[in-house]
């Protein structure tokens, strides 16, 4: 490892540069998740970000969590930053950057301030045009300390990529560890995970409230499936559904005034609106066959879902208010779970391949589809807010595991964070 | 604006950083106050300080934890047989268990009182909802046959647990064949 000092810097830059190698200015451990890259015709931005001062001391090293965050995005390439030592108040030697091959950085301090919390600061850099592109601070305690490094990759994205980042975003999953069934919040990356519900029974079907404060989701805990909504914060729940037979897969319409449920109650799995204040559910098809998992469109209009009504499950879609149902998927057998991107381009499910369940995308506008993964156990596609990751849940190596992925299939990254069987992420919306 | 980085710079100056180098007189420096996210300070490639950085709040929600206790067990029930399986992608009960119902049909009637849930399941392959959606047909197919047989409707409680509780963990057919079922549970 090697450690150069600027040549040219400053008194207090020198002072500073000192202070870092004094202090084990080592660099981070950059590999706390993979990052698979696959395909050719790759255009990523090049970037490096500087460990921050302060990492070495600091419970979280900000430097990585963010260049993990930016190389998740699929967006960015990480450059080497191996040895230079700089914050946010430095300024960087081009032509070392050039060499380097990054086009931006990302360079930051994180300081202990007396009350215990610590002040985050960070400044990218347009490396090619030498511009200062702005930074910011902010003040946390320790607990939010990764959320900060992620607030400062939702900022360097959108400066760079001119699309809003969702590294501040959360994503809730659940975990079964022997019979223990836990439903946990997550950052977007899997990690700083906290127990919302514990059950000894099965929990599926996590769906965010539109605003995020609440999500809604099917409990086994009365030893038969019931719809709960349960607000993060607080830990209230309320029973949503619980009629005679099988209460499932709720889906929030996005003014988050009514959900989309699958009800048992009148023989079958029909899909049911119901209001959020607990109405007499309103039925919105009648079929003699299956119709569940219900999703919205974003503009609310428009309900997919699965149905085996043509002898085999495909995705149809129809009006919100009930009406009739259109066909969507024609290639294959075995069509389940849709997801609608929130910018209403594109439709993930859960194909049957050859026996393998494999994520697709369609492309709404124009009906073409492809596979996105290798894997065969894939399942619960959920996209995130900005429309440009899919996370979902698939087996490797016997586990269950959640994956996030780039549209095209081209990266793709396990998410961190628990042991055991991890599965039905639903990624929330973006945060106010 | 100005006042947030005065008000900042005192702040780190009455921290220090943890180390032993003071931050002090860098954030003192700041305070010329280069707009938030302005140019920084300097002609290009010379090595000054850049400006100061904006501030901005962060606030996350707390998870509150939630934990639930565990359900009650099942009640006394007939002794025999109560599971009933199914061939792969099939609602169809088979002849073989034509028995097994005839005895809880006749338990049910003796005691109109008695209410009982027929719970269905799936084996391992495909969807979490999809499969509660097939596990629903397996046990309102052993419902209706409880009907036909004269049990009241509001006797039998057809629920699914799709493929969330598979009586047998392996993914081999015999596994598989164990985890099509519809159990009769008295509760």
């Amino acid at each position: 490892m090697t450690r150069t000092a600027p040549s040219r810097a400053l008194p207090f830059v020198k002072l500073l540069v000192a202070f870092c190698l004094l202090g084990a200015f080592l660099r981070p451990a950059w590999a706390q998740f993979k990052v698979d890259v696959s395909g050719v015709g790759l255009t990523q931005l090049p970037i490096a970000v500087s460990a921050f001062r302060g990492d070495d001391v600091a419970p979280q090293k900000l430097g990585a969590i963010v260049l993990a965050d930016l190389e998740r995005s699929g967006q960015f390439r990480g450059q080497d930053a191996a040895g230079m030592a700089l914050d946010e108040l430095s300024r960087p030697e081009l032509t070392a950057w050039r060499q380097r091959g990054a086009d931006s950085l990302v360079t930051g301090s994180v300081t202990r301030l007396a009350d215990g919390r610590y002040d985050v600061r960070f400044r990218l850099w347009d490396i090619a045009r030498g511009q200062d592109l702005g930074g910011q601070s902010y003040a946390v305690t320790a607990g939010d300390l990764r959320q900060s490094a992620h607030r400062i990759a939702d900022f360097v994205y959108e400066k760079l990529t001119g699309d809003k980042g969702v590294f501040s975003t959360r994503i809730a999953y659940v975990t079964k560890a022997g019979q223990r069934y836990n439903l946990w919040v997550a950052d977007a990356d899997g990690e700083n995970a906290q127990s919302a519900l514990a059950s000894s029974e099965p929990i599926i079907s996590p769906a965010w409230s539109p605003n995020g404060a609440q999500l809604a989701y099917v409990s086994f805990e009365s030893r038969k499936p019931v719809v709960y909504a349960h607000e993060v914060a607080s830990g209230k729940r309320r029973l949503l559904a619980n009629f005679r037979g099988s209460n499932s897969a709720p889906a929030w319409s996005p003014d988050g005034r009514t959900l989309a449920v699958t009800l048992s109650r009148d023989g079958g799995s029909q899909l049911y609106m119901i209001d959020t204040t607990g109405s007499e559910p309103r039925r919105l098809a009648q079929s003699a066959s299956i119709d569940t998992e219900p999703a919205f469109s974003p503009d609310g209009r428009t309900i997919y879902f699965v149905s085996d009504r043509g002898g085999s499950p495909q995705i149809y879609r129809m009006p919100a208010g009930g009406g009739n149902a259109e066909r969507v998927t024609f290639t294959g057998s075995y069509n389940i779970s849709p997801a609608v991107s929130p910018d209403g381009r594109w439709l993930a499910y859960i194909s049957r391949v050859n026996g393998a369940f494999k994520l697709h995308v369609m492309e709404l506008a124009g009906g073409a589809s492809v596979a996105i993964t290798d894997s065969a156990a894939d399942e619960s596609p959920s996209f995130a807010p900005n429309s440009r990751l899919i996370t979902y849940a698939t087996q490797s190596q016997g586990r269950e595991t959640l994956m996030t992925t780039t549209l095209d299939g081209k990266i793709k990254a396990r998410l961190a964070g628990q042991s055991g069987d991890i599965r039905e992420p639903d990624w929330g919306p973006f945060q106010k | 604006m100005h006042r947030i980085f005065l008000v900042l710079a005192l702040v780190t100056l009455m921290s220090g950083c943890g180390s032993s180098v003071k931050l002090d007189d860098v954030a003192v420096e700041d305070k010329t106050g280069t707009p938030v996210s302005g140019q920084a300070a300097g002609s290009q490639g010379q090595n000054a300080a850049a400006g100061a950085v904006g501030q901005a709040p962060i606030t996350r929600t707390a998870i509150a934890p939630v934990e639930l206790a565990k359900p009650a067990g099942n009640a006394v029930a007939p002794t025999g047989p109560r599971i009933i399986y199914f061939d792969y992608d099939s609602f169809v009960l088979k002849p073989e268990f034509q028995d097994l119902v005839d005895t809880h049909a006749r338990y049910l009637k003796a005691d109109n009182k008695r209410k009982v849930f027929v719970e269905g399941h799936t084996d391992e392959r495909g969807g979490r909802e999809y499969n509660l959606a097939l596990g629903q047909k397996r046990s309102e197919a052993v419902r209706r046959a409880l009907g036909l047989l004269g049990v009241t409707d509001s006797q039998v409680e057809a629920v699914s647990f799709g493929k969330e509780k598979p009586a047998a963990s392996g993914s081999d057919e015999a596994s598989l064949a164990k985890n099509r079922r519809a159990e009769i549970a008295y509760r």
